[in-house]
């Protein structure tokens, strides 16, 4: 009863956005007085109240555990802890795209519901292309992915207890990636809808801003965790791999980051009309794109995700529809929008402009290292592109654009003279100088992390400047949420350079009792033990470490095997100081004569952790200004609905 | 501003969903083929793996008869896993002949002695020199060789049962 009722609440909610579709398509051929166009605002609502209904079903059903329905035979079990039966529902490719829809449409209900600022041509357009981004998923969702298909006869027990899915981080990152992709996905319907009316302003930077920020911030904390997690389960000891589904998570990410920049351009200035529609076809088109390379299987990757050439074909034609339609219409349309206004390469402006080329350029960078393999395997030979294309290829454009962070955000809007910021200038340059000093001086590092580490002190004294002579209490949130963003990069590159330079590694085969060290820790090995777990069984190494004079710690990293389906995993034993990370990871008996020896790997990792904090901080200071933006946006709709009164 | 210069956003695109929709249509294979296929096999002569017994040398598998190359270790578990379907092979009409590698003769000899010997000749190789020489990875790992000497297969990973029609297939090709 509940799985048809779902089902019902989402046929319904596809037939809405048809009519939203259709409602839209008649305002702009006949303007908005037609009848069909005052059905645009409310068919958006209705379709989110129905979309929640049929997620709230879905969620139920694997709540319950009710197994006649299919996806919750295949994807539960009535043993699972209740959290992970909830996440059950989107943790699966059926459920998933539920949650997608969802997402957007209460995103949809919510624009409908509150957005009066822009003129009701556009708006109406907007969410006329919102529509039929949404239409596709529903066809996919409904024809060929139905979750709430009911399977007969249920079987007496469900199929989805594998424990290594019962994860806290696998089980929300889901939603938070969705979140950000459909973040990407409004501003790209806003950037239609502006297109079409050719109504390219401040104000539809300003409606739009948030909603990218929004998606931003979310991705941001995806991108973070998932490099953590990358970090401490591989084994590798390695924090980025250039992986195809780590690309696929950078590039949304860096168009994201242009758009925001170029938005607020565009709010504050009236200036970078066109290439700001131009960034909101490409961040949702690299959303999709990646979602296409990850769930279509054409790239081979370390990360193993289910596979399916018929979801890949389906997604490929969304892929031309979106992207393919909005570019035909940005060719048709972007040389008729007016043009912005202009401004002196010497400004606020100017430097975005530069960050924007950089961002542009790496994800180009990165985009083409991505799909090269893809490339020349259709060309007949198979390549592998990692770090050495990747790290220095990316550094040209990153290293000069941190350059430019550092003293960007100190310029006025359009035309500024470099004297008239000197003394800030100075203080960035003396902190380049010194850390560059120290860095080599002390360290004798190679060339990139130390170029790394001088601009990253370079940036963090240029990100704080411009709260220098105000009074904290009254600068804006904005202002506080643009600066913590700017020192979460300066801390984030802080920390890859440290990271590179100061890591020291150490190989070795031990027998229990003997020592090695470590930087500066002393490693004792105890003992190795075989223990069993759920699905596992494992060799646990006790470890000894102390620091120079320091009380002794207990390390336990673990080398699994997994019976179903045979796997060998590490599992590395971290401790973490404030100045770096100890990282421990045991390998199997190290092959030779006499007793027994150990392999282990360790690595002192001085200043690592300050990469994911740095990531944490970029990610508050976006919520920070996100919070201003929505604030400021409600304060001026109650000013305006007063003088209105 | 020219107005071609804005349809070649849409062009790249194009061109790179074409590209997509290329590789889509592509079947997927299981793995990467060892370069050595359709190669000779290097030349060696390796010491027998269990002393008295017959030894491997590559001039061994020139007098016209197709055999299956075993690579295999007394340490590895997958490799007493795959030990019924190599007697099933040889049950099967085929000649199996076995690299030992990183393994000592005692240890090999409770092997054999364990999980039974379906092989015609076994050469040690106990610094994986061999190994690396045929494009293997790991043990255990069988390659088809035909009567001349040359590499008509290689199968990565232990033979289920499911493999074994399929190799003999195989065998039966390379003759």
């Amino acid at each position: 009863m509940i799985a048809e009722l779902g089902l019902a609440a989402l046929w319904l909610a596809a037939a809405l956005a048809a009519l939203q579709l259709l409602g839209g398509v008649i305002a702009l051929a006949r303007g908005e007085a037609e009848p069909l166009a005052g059905l645009v605002r409310p068919a958006a609502q209705v379709q989110a109240l129905l979309c929640a209904i049929a997620f709230a079903a879905l969620l139920y059903l694997f709540a319950v555990t009710d197994l006649s329905v299919a996806l919750v035979a295949s994807n539960s079990h009535s043993a699972k802890p209740a959290i992970f039966k909830l996440a059950g529902a989107w943790g699966n490719h059926e459920g998933s795209m539920l949650l997608w829809i969802t997402v957007m449409a209460l995103a949809g209900g919510l624009i409908a519901w509150v957005e009066h600022r822009l003129p009701e041509r556009t708006l109406l357009a907007t969410l006329a292309a919102q529509a039929f981004v949404g239409l596709g998923f529903y066809a996919f969702l409904l024809a060929s992915s139905n979750p709430f298909a009911r399977m007969v006869p249920a079987p007496a027990e469900g199929a989805g207890l594998n424990p290594l899915l019962q994860d806290i981080g696998l089980a929300l990152h889901p939603p938070v990636l969705y979140c950000g992709y459909v973040g990407l996905s409004v501003a790209f319907s806003f950037a239609v809808g502006a297109l079409l009316t050719r109504e390219v302003t401040p104000t539809f930077a300003r409606v739009m801003r948030p909603w990218v920020l929004g998606a931003w911030v979310a991705l941001t904390l995806g991108i973070t965790a998932g490099s953590y997690w990358a970090y401490y389960e591989l084994g590798w000891g390695g924090w980025w791999f250039w992986d195809p589904v780590e690309n696929a998570s950078l590039m949304p990410w860096l168009a994201a980051t242009a758009l925001l920049h170029s938005a607020g351009v565009l709010a504050a200035r009236d200036a970078l009309r066109t290439w700001t529609l131009m960034l909101g076809v490409v961040a949702f088109s690299m959303s999709m794109i990646g979602t296409f390379l990850v769930r279509s299987g054409i790239l081979t990757s370390v990360h193993a995700f289910a596979v399916d050439p018929e979801r890949g074909t389906f997604i490929l034609v969304l892929l031309a529809l979106y992207i393919g339609g909005a570019l035909a219409l940005f060719a048709l349309r972007a040389g008729t929008v007016a043009e912005g206004e202009r401004f002196a390469i010497v400004s606020r402006e100017g430097g975005l402009v530069i960050n924007n080329v950089a961002l542009s350029a790496i994800l180009g960078i990165v985009l083409l290292g991505t799909l090269y393999p893809l490339l020349t395997e259709a060309l007949g030979f198979r390549v592998s592109v990692g770090p050495p294309y990747f790290n220095p290829v990316g550094a040209i454009f990153f290293l000069p654009a941190m350059a430019v962070l550092a003293v960007g955000p100190l310029l006025r809007w359009r035309q500024d003279r470099l004297a008239r910021i000197r003394w800030q200038m100075v203080a960035v340059a003396i902190a380049f100088t010194v850390a560059l000093l120290a860095a080599w001086l002390l360290a004798g590092i190679a060339l990139l992390p130390l170029l790394g580490m001088a601009l990253a002190a370079a940036v963090a004294v240029g990100s704080v400047l411009p709260l220098a002579r105000r009074k904290l209490t009254r600068a804006p949130l904005t202002l506080w949420g643009m600066v913590l963003a700017h020192l979460g990069v300066a801390l984030a590159v802080f920390g890859m350079a440290a990271d590179s330079a100061f890591t020291t590694e150490r190989l070795v085969a031990l027998r229990t009792g003997e020592q090695t060290s470590v930087g500066p820790w002393r490693v004792i090995l105890e003992n190795v033990e075989p223990v069993a777990g759920p699905n596992w069984t494992a060799l646990t190494a006790s470890l000894q470490v102390a620091h120079a004079g320091g009380a002794p710690v207990l390390l336990e990293p673990q080398a699994r095997s997994f019976w179903a389906p045979a796997q060998q995993t590490s599992e590395s034993a971290l401790l973490t100081r404030w100045n770096g990370q100890l990282y421990a990871v045991i390998g199997g008996q190290a092959p030779g004569d006499g007793p027994e020896r150990w392999q282990l790997r360790l690595w002192w990792k001085p200043f690592v952790t300050c990469i994911w904090y740095g990531g944490g901080l970029i990610a508050f200071g976006g919520l920070l200004a996100l919070i201003g933006h929505v604030v400021g946006d409600l304060r001026r709709r109650r000013r305006w609905r007063e003088a209105r009164a | 501003m020219i107005g071609w210069r804005l349809w070649l956003p849409l062009l790249a695109v194009a061109l790179l969903l074409g590209l997509f929709a290329l590789q889509l249509g592509r079947p997927k294979d299981d793995f990467v083929r060892s370069a050595l296929i359709g190669q000779p096999l290097p030349p060696f002569r390796l010491e027998p793996a269990v002393p008295g017994q017959p030894a491997l040398a590559s001039t061994d598998f020139a007098d016209g008869r197709p055999r299956l190359l075993n690579v295999f270790a007394s340490w590895c578990v997958p490799c007493a896993a795959e030990a019924p379907q190599l007697t099933a092979l040889k049950a099967g009409g085929a000649e199996i002949v076995a690299v030992a590698i990183r393994d000592k003769p005692a240890d090999v000899a409770v092997f054999l002695a364990r999980y039974g010997n379906p092989f015609s000749r076994i050469g040690g190789d106990p610094y994986s020199q061999l190994q690396i020489a045929l494009g293997s990875s790991g043990v255990p790992e069988t390659f088809v060789i035909d009567g001349q000497g040359v590499i008509r297969h290689q199968h990565i990973g232990d033979i289920r049962a499911a493999d074994v029609p399929r190799l003999l297939e195989e065998l039966r090709d390379a003759g």
